[in-house]
């Protein structure tokens, strides 16, 4: 097992705790000054289907999960055979001892694909195994150790000690007995799992109570009788201030913190979360203003459809405050019409957009990166827009922020991608800087400003900007219209206004183009010249990183470009980071390798190898670092499928 | 100094055939403006697509023509991060009820505090005269090539079931009727509809404006065209819910006038409700100075552009070290 990081894995029916024990385990990594990531796997289910969570721990810290589990931690039978040839060697299987009996035919959750893979493999490996037993007899050959405990049995130790006689009421937290083996198996100091216990619960005494006592009763389980690892869990010590934090929490906290104070949205997943969290914290202090005592607020409106989320978003811009919705694929395919509108009039209309698997329903709880070209050209006719993408879950703060300011100062929709990935994995981080914001409003007029003077909204101007006024002002009026039109905003179908106008719109994203600095659109890492560039966008960053620093200390020289502004995308930069290389890698999920395709559009080059997946799982750092050690050493096909995931 | 009609009037040249009901609604809506003295600053029309679509270009207020059937869901962000504004909502029948149907049904739950007028004429006037949801069962207007084999939707029956606090009727060429019922509809606390029944010259040759008014059915007596429209107001018909145990009768009374159809069409108000609470009254029952400082009002920025959020509470509760 590395000593580098642990891997430890919860899996169980959806609805059986996973989730908490997850989130118990993360923050007590994170209290003993751990770094942590973690990334939720679902079905698109409520209760029953196998769910997962996957948490990697290291004194440093993480940007993605990796191919193998150290520690698997079941619930069930089921995630036992989905998981098992996951774990490594040297690792360990915590299992219910109840479920060693059942046959490996009987588990009605695993699909019939699932099966037919899962035969397969063991005739490869030429075994024949009948029960979970035997499946685990199997692997325990190869050094996995297997923890076998009776989460009854010591229910009915937990009953006795808390003096509660029915067990149907305890059975709700085998979670957090199975959590006190995980963590009895590595020795991790308790008392940073009570401080997680009592933040998960709140003001709760009694269930905090309840839960450290089923938890260490199941510690000292473990301690006394598991005690062949061979690896402890330490806690380091940090003075770093860090927060454990999901991606939708950290777009939401970016919106606050960047002054929207409007949000629409119609519930979707993975986008749903974020307007939760929104709704949660929609009254605020306020600092920094005479007006403190006031507080804040944000409007969070749940709509009808994403039709009226995203209209509702552009008719509260029009009053001057910023606003956004936010949304996953099926839900941008009906903003598209939306997005359109706010194009010709103008609106700083602001879309989180979440990918997912599609297309139509797809992968709705699973990863994907397939609508970076959607963004690009949703709606008809022509009109600047303005995309960010986010490769994790700090840059999902600090983009959604600065979206705003883009959007106002060039008065035009901004799409702000995130992925699947991003959005349900959780991670600690350095703690967010809110003095890295800046916020900028463009031209937007006051009364004064406006007061017993002409006003046209969409006045000629050499920029292509025209001023604008929130609509209520005294003195002036403007209209709106998606037709196109003059400078008052009234229909017009002349052809030579018309000709000015589309113009006047599109010069914008040139004068984006030249104005935002190039630290807001690209990140570079890695060696300045080496032979080997790597391009890529979104949630690949942490993984993509990863490879590259392992395969840096085995002497590779190779270099990252993750691009942050694919449109306006800035492309003499791309070309002349491109340029230097011999060996061009573009790494995205998705088959058709959209953001090469975008690059060889605006710069002419075309990418030499491509390491694709679309099997609605992210990527991990273990399969990019095979892929590019194949590229590297000549060994590989133009094109490599990743396809790790359960 | 006193508004005027002339402040609320733009000097664009109207393109509507001649004979369209919209002008009739267009010059109510302004009577009902200069009545009000709401000052052009302090209003938005709203508008969806077709022929009602361009009514916001020819007034003198803010104006905001947008997607075809998705008037309200503008309207109602902009209400909302504005609540000072006095927002009207135009709406076609097919704008409306037909593609925008989702957007009528919805915000009648809302209560929102806005006028909604739609514009009513049978037909889909701007694509050349099909049939729009409001047509009934049977009827064949000229442009259609077999009769409408859709039954008509009743939009007065579908906003009292959709919560509308306010449901009117009235005739765009009877302005002075109609001047009043926008009138009440922009005074009324909550979500005011008024639907307007409007003749098409040119595509509906059905319900015409001589049809309306009875051209076709003079009393032998007097000689006279008897209207097919009648105001319920005349007839002591009170549609006013004064206090919560009237509400369903007063409901009941609402729907079964709204069945009238054909030879009798009533006009006037069915069912007024202001006992029920407005969404702006929710907001700031959960917001506490939701009105006095609501979205669009918010300061979000010192004098440097530093954000005036304080993150600290929510960061705190996120914090794991330091």
């Amino acid at each position: 097992m590395s000593r580098d990081d642990f891997i430890w894995m919860a899996g169980g029916p959806q609805g059986s705790g996973v989730d908490s024990s997850a989130n118990i385990f993360a923050r007590a990594c994170c209290y003993g000054g751990l770094h942590v990531y973690g990334q939720r796997e679902y079905h698109s289910n409520i209760k029953g289907m196998h769910s997962y969570f996957h948490i990697r721990v290291s004194p440093n810290e993480l940007g993605a999960i990796s191919s193998r589990v150290d520690l698997l931690c079941t619930f069930d039978a089921d995630s036992i055979v989905r998981h098992i040839w996951e774990v490594s060697s040297g690792g360990g299987i915590i299992c219910d001892s109840e479920v060693l009996p059942k046959k490996l035919t009987e588990i009605p959750t695993l699909s019939a694909s699932f099966r037919e893979e899962f035969q397969k493999t063991l005739d490869e490996k030429g075994i024949k195994p009948q029960t979970v037993g035997d499946l685990l007899n199997e692997v325990k050959k190869d050094g996995v150790r297997i923890y076998a405990v009776s989460y009854l049995e010591l229910l009915k130790l937990l009953s006795k000690e808390l003096g509660e006689e029915k067990l149907s009421k305890l059975t709700i937290m085998t979670n957090i007995l199975a959590l006190g083996i995980s963590f009895g198996v590595v020795n991790y100091d308790k008392k940073y799992v009570a401080t997680a216990i009592e933040k998960i619960f709140g003001k709760k005494e009694k269930i905090i109570s309840m839960n450290v006592l089923a938890f260490n009763l199941a510690y000292d389980y473990a301690t006394a009788n598991f005690k062949d690892f061979g690896f402890s869990l330490n806690a380091v010590q940090t003075d770093e201030k860090r927060i454990f934090i999901q991606g939708t929490q950290a777009v939401a906290l970016g919106k606050l913190a960047g002054g929207c104070r409007f949000q629409s949205y119609y519930p979707i997943t993975p986008a749903g979360d974020e307007s939760l969290y929104l709704e949660e914290n929609e009254v605020f202090e306020l600092e920094r203003t005479a007006l403190k005592q006031q507080g804040g607020s944000i409007l969070v409106m749940q709509t009808e459809d994403e039709i009226a989320a995203v209209n509702m978003a552009s008719g509260a811009a029009l009053t001057g405050a910023r606003a956004a919705t936010s949304t996953s694929g099926p839900g941008f395919s009906l903003m598209v019409e939306g997005l359109g509108w706010a194009g010709i009039n103008e609106v700083p209309t602001v879309i989180s957009f979440y990918l997912r698997g599609g297309p139509s329903t797809g992968l709705p709880t699973r990863h994907g990166q397939e609508d970076l070209r959607f963004a690009l050209h949703a709606s008809h006719g022509e009109f600047p827009r303005i995309i960010l993408c986010s490769g994790d879950v700090e840059e999902c703060f600090y983009d959604a922020a600065r979206a705003f300011n883009y959007a106002e100062r060039y008065q035009t929709p901004v799409i702000h991608l995130t992925d699947k990935a991003i959005a349900s994995s959780s991670k600690s981080c350095r703690m967010f800087d809110t003095n890295l914001i800046k916020i900028e409003r463009g031209q937007l007029l006051t009364e004064a400003d406006v007061s017993g003077k002409e006003y046209k909204r969409f006045r000629f101007t050499e920029s292509g900007i025209s001023p604008r006024v929130p609509l209520g002002t005294p003195g002036v009026v403007f209209w709106n219209t998606g037709d196109e039109h003059n400078e008052l905003g009234h229909i017009t179908e002349n052809p030579a206004v018309r000709t000015r106008m589309v113009e006047k719109r599109m010069k914008k994203l040139n004068l984006a183009d030249k104005e935002i600095p190039l630290q807001e659109r690209v990140n570079f890492f890695g060696d300045e010249d080496a032979p080997v560039t790597i391009v890529s966008w979104g949630s690949p960053k942490g993984a993509i990183l990863e490879a590259m620093e392992r395969l840096r200390r085995e002497n590779y020289k190779i270099n990252f470009l993750q691009i942050r502004m694919p449109h306006p995308l800035p492309r003499e930069y791309i070309a002349k980071v491109l340029g230097k290389a011999t060996k061009k890698i573009d790494v995205e999920g998705n088959y058709s390798a959209q953001m090469a395709g975008i690059i060889q559009e605006e710069t002419c080059i075309s990418i030499d190898y491509f390491v694709l997946k679309w099997n609605g799982r992210p990527m991990t750092s273990d399969e990019l670092y095979d892929a590019f050690l194949l590229i590297l050493q000549d060994k590989a096909p133009a094109r490599q499928v990743l396809t790790y995931g359960s | 100094m006193a508004l005027k009609l002339a402040d609320y009037r733009t000097p664009l040249f109207n393109d509507w055939c001649p004979g369209c009901g919209n002008f009739g609604i267009l010059t109510a809506l302004q009577m009902a403006l200069v009545d009000l003295q709401l000052p052009p600053s302090g209003v938005v029309i709203f508008s969806g697509i077709g022929c009602h679509g361009k009514t916001p270009h020819w007034i003198n207020a803010y104006g905001v023509h947008t997607l075809h059937g998705r008037a309200l869901p503008f309207a109602i962000g902009a209400k909302l991060a504005n609540p000072r504004l006095e927002v009207i909502v135009h709406s076609g029948d097919g704008d409306g009820l037909g593609i925008g149907a989702g957007h009528f049904v919805n915000t009648g739950r809302r209560n929102i505090d806005m006028t909604y007028i739609i514009h009513d004429n049978g037909v889909y006037g701007l694509t050349k005269g099909q049939a729009s949801p409001t047509l009934k069962l049977g009827v064949q207007t000229k442009a259609l090539p077999r009769p409408n084999i859709n039954e008509g939707i009743n939009p007065i029956a579908l906003a009292l079931a959709s919560g509308y606090t306010f449901i009117a009727r009235s005739y765009a060429f009877d302005v002075a009727h109609l001047k009043e019922t926008i009138k009440k509809a922009i005074q009324h606390r909550g979500m005011a509809l008024v639907v307007i029944q409007q003749p098409c010259p040119t595509y509906n040759n059905i319900n015409t404006k001589d049809w309306y008014s009875g051209e076709d059915r003079r009393d032998p007596a007097t000689g006279k065209p008897v209207p097919r429209v009648y105001k319920l107001e005349e007839t002591g018909f009170d549609g006013i819910v004064r206090s919560p145990e009237e509400i369903l009768q007063k409901s009941v009374a609402a729907l079964t006038k709204s069945q009238e159809w054909g030879d009798r069409i009533p006009m006037g108000v069915f069912y007024q409700n202001e006992l029920v609470s407005t969404y702006q009254d929710r907001i700031a029952h959960r917001i506490a100075g939701y009105l006095e400082n609501p979205p669009s009002k918010q300061v979000i920025s010192d004098a440097e552009g530093k954000p005036v959020t304080s993150m600290a509470k929510m960061l705190d509760e996120l914090k794991v070290t330091g």
